[in-house]
């Protein structure tokens, strides 16, 4: 493939630096810089109950409260420990106010009426956190 | 049959072509584009396309992107501190007391042991602002200089520094964030090894 008689004419020789430095340029240094962000990045799927009920498993995502209240306000008010599906959050404790219904009770946010709008995401996407080396890289899985 | 016209020529000629419009696609993408874009819900691949929810929850690129980049665009590409400390965000410290304030702590805690690793300081500053003492003591940390058998293994799988950083704070990929701290002495440095 690389013999420089046969390519000479009419390309430049794949095997001449400065083209494969061009290739390198051109093919592979776009797939990294021009990648979308991913915002899901610590986003938790809860789906202790929710498939075996036949609704979606819950998406909860942090990149989207955590604009809005502190870790403290969850994490330390609220009594969510930090591990996916460590907390047996089921409907009955949120309408108590326990949990997800801390906020979501029509008051600061909106309600449980809404169900959809958290269990949102594909059925039988297994409890996790989504993002990093927990799904990308070394580590847990 | 003519050389010139044999597989060899073509297929880079076919490259050459492919690369170039690959570049130009992207090099419009990322900068005629002039902004970083997130994934949108409906493709990140977790939530559910054909979901009632997609029309109604914020999509990520309206959220985050009036927010400070993260320096190395891990994650979700966001500076949480710096958004936090030049104001893009003001989140609520307390659902139940209105004039509540955080109990920053300004105390760096060395972690010297670690091998030819630039030693790890942990400044309780910026985790304050976030966070209570207690959701890290005691339950994930003793209160003791010295006293949390931390290693990289465990937080690898979860332990320790590995309960938020990986999930929700940076990944563990930016090993020079935490390790900091040249040694004085040091015989290797990262910086200087190439």
């Amino acid at each position: 493939m690389c013999d420089p008689v046969v390519v000479k004419k009419r390309l430049p020789n794949p095997c001449n630096k400065v083209f494969s430095v061009f290739l390198f340029f051109a093919l592979v240094l776009p797939v990294f810089i021009a990648s979308p962000a991913y915002s899901e990045h610590g986003d938790i799927i809860i789906n202790n109950y929710s498939d075996r009920e036949g609704m979606r498993p819950v998406i909860f995502s942090h990149w989207f409260h955590r604009i809005r209240f502190r870790c403290r306000v969850c994490h330390t008010e609220v009594g969510f420990i930090m591990e996916a599906g460590g907390n047996k959050i089921t409907m009955d404790k949120i309408i108590k106010g326990e949990y997800c219904g801390a906020c979501h009770n029509g008051d600061i946010a909106w309600g449980v009426q809404n169900c959809d709008v958290c269990h949102s995401a594909i059925r039988g996407t297994k409890t996790g956190v989504r993002g990093s080396h927990r799904t990308k890289g070394p580590g847990k899985w | 049959m003519d050389k010139r016209d044999s597989v060899f020529v073509r297929l880079p000629l076919t490259c050459a072509m492919f690369c170039v419009v690959t570049f130009a696609l992207s090099a419009t993408i990322v900068w005629a584009g002039g902004a970083f874009t997130w994934v949108p819900l409906a493709k990140d691949k977790i939530h559910d396309p054909e979901g009632p929810a997609i029309k109604i929850l914020q999509e990520p690129s309206a959220g985050l992107n009036m927010l400070p980049l993260d320096p190395s665009k891990v994650g979700n590409k966001v500076d949480w501190l710096k958004a936090l400390a030049e104001g893009s965000i003001n989140p609520l410290v307390s659902i139940y007391e209105d004039d509540m304030e955080m109990e920053v702590l300004d105390l760096d805690i060395m972690f010297p042991k670690t091998l030819e690793m630039p030693m790890v300081l942990f400044p309780h500053k910026k985790h304050t602002v976030w966070l209570d003492c207690e959701n890290c003591h005691d339950s994930i940390f003793k209160m003791k200089k010295g006293g949390n058998p931390v290693d990289m293994y465990k937080i690898l799988n979860g332990e320790f520094c590995g309960k938020c950083h990986g999930a929700v704070a940076f990944p563990l990929t930016e090993c020079l964030r935490c390790h900091s701290v040249a040694r004085k002495n040091a015989s290797v440095t990262h910086k200087k090894r190439k």
